[in-house]
């Protein structure tokens, strides 16, 4: 199915929640911070989120900046 | 005989109920290289260090977060909202930002004019407001207006930061009266942030007697981005221990440092 991750549309498995969409795109949940549908999904709450059709997902981290 | 020279006595500065060692805060955005960053940190002696939120890069995730080179333990992580343009956008970055985790302290940007990238005071006033009233610790970039500063502080900011000049641009400060003013007027501490270009415009922004200074493309875009972190360390120390050893007076005339008794016939 299709979703929208970090602005690009990305083809992922169906039915999947939040905790292993990060698994499948590799990325540590302790290294990111999840918004899904412009709500922020707690790192405890990851896997209790089961990603739909069409699901907005920003995964962001702390980069340089001043 | 050779005497130890006494320190000046200096309070901690305290922000939001944190005391930090170092009055000297700064940047982790453009550096030449991670290396080079995680040696300028280090040489400048800062705890607190900024940090920016933004999309994780999906292609390349391993060496881009800015977490893989600093320790958080080390450091105190102060993310900012930098690059938002209205109170929504910024709420959004600072609440994602105490997600990640460290602390609940925000250094809050609304950004007005893109070329200046001077605040825009009234979105800036609306989202202290609630992050405030969210429990977030808020340090408010602003620009050096009194009244401005005034009302970040009755809105319950833990810090105000007033600019030197524009982010970036390192023409050191050029208000100094309306920087000194704010000081004077505000309880909560003030700390200048962008604008300044070397170290002695870190000197003489602390002889104003501000609380602090945040500073990054002075340091991260100098030739030598350690050595020019080192000169600032010093220049801020300088600078606080002049403002509290208390400069002469000015006087438009000269006064003679010799005795003008005993000269020869």
């Amino acid at each position: 199915m299709d979703v929208v991750i970090n602005g690009e549309r990305k083809q992922i498995t169906s039915g999947v929640t939040l905790l292993e969409l990060l698994r499948e795109l590799e990325l540590d949940p302790r290294a990111v911070v999840v918004e899904h549908n412009r709500r922020i999904v707690r790192r405890a709450g990851l896997r209790d989120v089961t990603v739909a059709e069409g699901d907005a997902i920003e995964l962001v981290h702390f980069v340089g900046g001043g | 005989m050779t005497t130890a020279v006494e320190t000046i006595r200096d309070e901690p500065l305290t922000i939001g109920g944190r005391t930090f060692h170092s009055r000297l805060m700064v940047g982790t955005g453009k550096y030449p290289d991670m290396d080079t960053m995680v040696r300028a940190i280090e040489a400048s002696g800062a705890e607190v260090v900024t940090v920016a939120v933004r999309r994780v890069n999906l292609d390349r995730t391993k060496e881009s977060s800015v977490l893989h080179f600093l320790d958080p333990k080390h450091h105190f992580l102060l993310a900012n909202t930098a690059g938002c343009y209205t109170a929504a956008d910024a709420m959004r970055y600072a609440r994602l930002a105490r997600e990640a985790g460290f602390n609940d302290f925000v250094k809050l940007e609304v950004i007005g004019d893109e070329e200046t990238l001077l605040p825009d005071v009234q979105g800036l006033l609306e989202a202290a407001k609630v992050l405030v009233q969210e429990g977030f610790k808020v340090l408010a970039y602003t620009n050096e207006d009194l009244v401005t500063a005034l009302r970040l502080e009755d809105a319950g900011c833990a810090a105000v930061m007033p600019l030197a000049s524009p982010i970036g641009s390192g023409l050191g400060l050029l208000n100094p009266f309306s920087v000194r003013t704010i000081k004077r007027r505000l309880h909560v501490p003030v700390i200048v942030d962008a604008g300044v270009g070397t170290a002695s415009d870190a000197c003489v922004t602390m002889e104003q007697g501000v609380d602090g200074i945040l500073m990054n493309t002075a340091i991260a875009a100098a030739q030598d981005p350690v050595a020019m972190a080192q000169a600032m360390r010093l220049a801020t120390a300088a600078g606080r221990t002049a403002y509290l050893a208390g400069r002469m007076p000015r006087r438009e005339v000269a006064m003679p440092s010799s005795p003008t008794k005993g000269m020869l016939d």
